[in-house]
């Protein structure tokens, strides 16, 4: 009878459309935001953060748009301070599956030494992600961007329509949102204006570990448990890393470690886990008990740090 | 060495394995259930949202620490929970959720989507928001308020009725601060008539109510024990087995509103769309909207396979085995059964969105399905009163108004009443300077030009009378010549609008034939495509001088003329 398939070793599951289950009914709804989104606007791009969220949004594309190719361009923002490893994945994904890839990075600022030790997290990040993702926005001129960002990662996120107006600047205004109704998307703009687009709005972080499972889809290896190098530096277990300076009291030490959430080298925790595959990933995860953001210093600061830096256009 | 060890290992491995392919399969059982809650400020909803994620173990222990360690705690209970909900630092300030928040949390049956939405009186527009996709709304209704005032409030009238309005397919009240009227049967008794009766008024067809108290957690997520006299379900067993929405879209004739046409290499021409109503199946015969053409449909196609059926929300690609033109914008419904309104001028309820208020005479942009046309506001028929639902006369609309007008459109939108399928009635409306979505509002049907329901058979049957007209450069003509045809009492539209460009022009006009009203357009150069076009779709019916398009408005007038 009618059947619609999740493909995976010994899980699949045929099921009638009438009765979806929560992964295959948030698929649908991403899969029309992302057709809506390339329907109505006149230079989409996608960015890729290389992380768990990237790849299932990316899957999605690809279905979104099948039989045909992604039709939009790929963008990376480098910090320069990424994981070798994101680096590898990156470039061997995106060719695998023949989409076009960008990677831009804030080169004035990298050639002034910019870095969390010298300029703080906060404001690495403006220079690094936020600065570079505005000015790649701009070079482009894409009026449309795909993020990867999820509802439930963090609370300033809860009120983030699916697309999310930013005037001419760049900037969010959490009080002036254009309303969101049924799925009708609002997509007019004025010259410089831009939409940021979150097909993965409504996934919790279980939905994507959930979904790569079903779907086999790869991800950066730093995910998984692995005997590491690492220093708990204030509080956080920092994985030894190319460029990394230790400080004198500091003597590296082999744990399993895996990390819940990438971002740059300095400033992204690992956990320590045993968990070496999706499964056992998803077991541990249910287990835990503390939200993914947790381990990212940037989020810290202070509180509501996220909903500043949002407003000043970073993701 | 005995392989003792080793066995027992393998063993603990598989049966690990064992557990996590059942948690695997109980969560690829879940469903997805969204709602939206409904209270004003002092109704506790934020505490209630707090109690559903807490006692579901949805909470972090980081995000618990940290609202346990917050300066503000204003529940007056040991832990305030409505903070785990309100985001913003502006909230955070003036303790009072000001926007529409999305949470999320599950248990064995079911994932959930929580659209809160604040009751504040001036933010009806959030409410109407968190509605439009929610299959259950949850009204909150203060117990100990009820009982000062010997009534049900305003504001619980209000939230019920915008529930109503947005077609919540099931609304449960729910009778918070139980705790604070001694938990008393009566006290839920008098307000459950008083809701009931609300609600029969208001004609909602489902509704259930459970008498909570979310700060100590009586029935929201655990049963209460000192409410014995409630044998009915706790909340959260009502929202793990109240009705999904998706499965009443499945009833109806299809519609396919197509997103876009996907077009990989010479050999393939697919249509991307989801299937908005209905269903879909290889084979079956389906009608283009608005060229009329009839086709089959030869396969449904997705990234994972091909797919016997489709319905709602499923999206998909069509292969159709005719080469037709179709193309975003336009639609695939059923070759039998109800077809939709094929119209231009329709009423509908607006719920009105925007700090600049709506006018009559003005024109909006109005965003329906995968089409975008502008909408005229031809007439408010009624403002509804919030406070008494009874309606008044108005000719402008405040922002959080809610109103009964009627619409004109530049081009005929294919659509069913709200009541009947509510993607295929829903409409934006956008400011077409400043761009934003100043209203959204429910088609109730179609109507003709003196407001008269008209039904979609009338709309379908006969296109002979339409004419397609092309005066070349000659834009007072154009004008001149629409106002001749409706003083005849007919309908025509200029297609000069930049909304559509030159080789949507043929689709444009077929639509309107369909909707019987004269597309005239003064354009200076057509294509020979287009043009070629344009003759086949009106044959003798179209024209290209002023002379001869004012022979027809004449034969028409003369027409009108005779009894």
């Amino acid at each position: 009878m009618t059947a619609y398939k999740i493909a995976s070793e010994g899980i699949a599951k045929q099921l009638h459309y009438k009765r979806l289950n929560h992964l295959q009914a948030l698929e649908a709804e991403s899969l029309h935001i992302l057709r809506e989104a390339v329907a109505e606007f006149a230079r989409p791009v996608m960015l890729y953060s290389i992380g768990k969220d990237s790849s299932v949004m990316l899957r999605l594309a690809q279905k979104a748009f099948y039989p045909g190719k992604i039709p939009f361009p790929l963008l990376h923002i480098d910090t320069s301070y990424k994981f070798p490893e994101m680096i590898a994945f990156r470039d061997e994904y995106a060719k695998s599956i023949g989409a076009e890839l960008i990677v831009h990075r804030n080169e004035a600022a990298l050639a002034d030494g910019a870095s969390p030790w010298k300029l703080g997290t906060q404001n690495c990040c403006a220079a690094l992600k936020t600065r570079s993702l505005l000015d790649a926005l701009n070079e482009g001129g894409f009026d449309a961007a795909f993020g990867g960002a999820r509802r439930d990662e963090e609370k300033s996120r809860a009120k983030e329509r699916v697309y999310s107006f930013r005037d001419a600047a760049g900037q969010w205004d959490p009080k002036n949102q254009r309303p969101e109704l049924w799925s009708l998307y609002n997509s007019r703009l004025r010259k410089g204006e831009s939409i940021r687009v979150f097909p993965l709005s409504n996934w919790t972080e279980l939905d994507i570990w959930l979904y790569l499972y079903a779907e086999q889809i790869p991800i950066v290896p730093l995910y998984f448990a692995e005997e590491r190098e690492a220093v708990i530096r204030g509080g956080m277990i920092t994985m030894v890393h190319p460029g990394m300076r230790l400080l004198p009291s500091e003597r590296p030490e082999k744990m399993m470690l895996r990390m819940r959430s990438l971002g740059c080298m300095p400033c992204s925790g690992a956990i320590r886990s045993h968990a070496e595959t999706l499964p056992q990933i998803i077991q541990e995860l249910i287990g835990f008990r503390r939200s993914e953001r947790e381990g990212r210093a940037i989020d810290h600061d202070e509180e509501g740090s996220m909903e500043l830096k949002k407003r000043e256009g970073y993701f | 060495m005995s392989s003792q060890p080793q066995n027992w290992e393998m063993q603990q491995e598989h049966s690990r394995e064992q557990r996590f392919r059942e948690f695997l399969d109980s969560h690829l059982e879940q469903e997805m259930l969204r709602f939206t809650t409904a209270g004003s400020v002092d109704d506790g909803k934020s505490t209630l949202i707090g109690r559903l994620l807490h006692d579901t173990r949805s909470i972090y222990e980081d995000q618990l620490a940290s609202i346990r360690a917050s300066r503000v705690n204003r529940s007056g209970g040991e832990v305030d929970l409505s903070l785990l909900t309100d985001g913003l630092r502006a909230e955070r300030e003036q303790g009072i959720t000001i926007d529409v928040a999305y949470r999320y949390f599950s248990t064995a049956r079911r994932k959930f989507i929580i659209a809160d939405t604040p009751g504040h009186e001036q933010y009806t527009r959030n409410m109407a928001t968190g509605a439009s996709t929610a299959d259950v709304a949850i009204v909150l209704i203060d117990a100990k308020a009820f009982q000062r005032a010997g009534e049900l409030l305003p504001q619980s009238r209000r939230h019920t009725y915008i529930a109503s309005l947005l077609r919540i397919p099931h609304v449960v009240a729910a009778i918070n601060k139980m705790d604070l009227v001694d938990y008393s049967a009566e006290v839920f008794d008098q307000v459950s008539a008083e809701f009931s009766e609300l609600a029969s008024h208001l004609e909602l067809n489902s509704i259930e109510v459970i008498p909570v108290s979310a700060l100590s957690g009586d029935n929201v997520v655990e049963r209460s024990q000192r409410m014995d006299w409630y044998s009915g379900p706790t909340l959260l067993e009502y929202l793990e087995t109240a009705p999904l929405a998706l499965r009443e879209a499945a009833d109806g004739p299809l519609r396919f509103p197509v997103q876009l046409v996907v077009r990989p290499n010479a050999e393939f021409r697919g249509f991307a769309g989801r299937v908005e109503r209905g269903e879909v199946r290889p084979g079956m015969r389906v009608r283009a909207l608005p060229s009329n053409r009839v086709t089959t449909v030869k396969r449904i196609l997705t990234y994972d396979g091909e797919l016997p059926a489709a319905g709602f929300p499923l999206s998909v690609t069509l292969e159709l085995e005719d080469e037709i033109d179709l193309s975003r914008g336009e639609m695939l419904v059923a070759e039998t059964g109800s077809a939709p309104h094929v119209h231009s001028s329709f009423r509908a309820m607006v719920v009105w969105m925007h700090e600049q208020p709506m006018n009559e005479g003005r024109t909006y942009l109005a965003k329906h399905t995968t089409r975008t046309v502008r909408a005229s506001v031809r007439r408010i028929r009624y403002r509804v009163d919030i406070q008494s639902i009874g309606h008044q006369q108005s000719s402008q609309l405040q922002m959080n108004d809610i109103a009964e007008v009627e619409f004109t459109t530049s081009l005929p939108l294919f659509f069913d009443a709200y009541a009947d399928n509510r993607e295929m009635g829903a409409l934006i409306l956008i400011d077409p300077v400043s761009n934003a979505t100043v209203g959204a509002a429910m088609i109730m049907g179609a109507v003709d030009e003196d407001g008269q329901d008209v039904s979609s058979d009338e709309g379908q049957s006969e296109e002979q009378e339409a004419a397609l007209v092309w005066l070349r450069g000659l834009e007072q003509e154009a004008v001149e010549l629409r106002d001749r045809i409706r003083q005849a009492g007919r309908a025509a539209v200029i297609l000069d609008d930049q909304l559509i460009p030159d080789e949507s022009l043929p689709a444009a006009m077929r639509a309107l034939q369909l909707a019987k009203v004269t597309g005239i357009s003064s354009r200076s150069d057509l294509s020979q495509a287009t043009l070629a076009s344009l003759r086949d779709l009106a044959g003798p019916r179209f024209y290209t001088t002023a002379e001869a398009a004012a022979t027809l408005a004449h034969a028409w007038t003369n027409q009108e003329a005779q009894p």
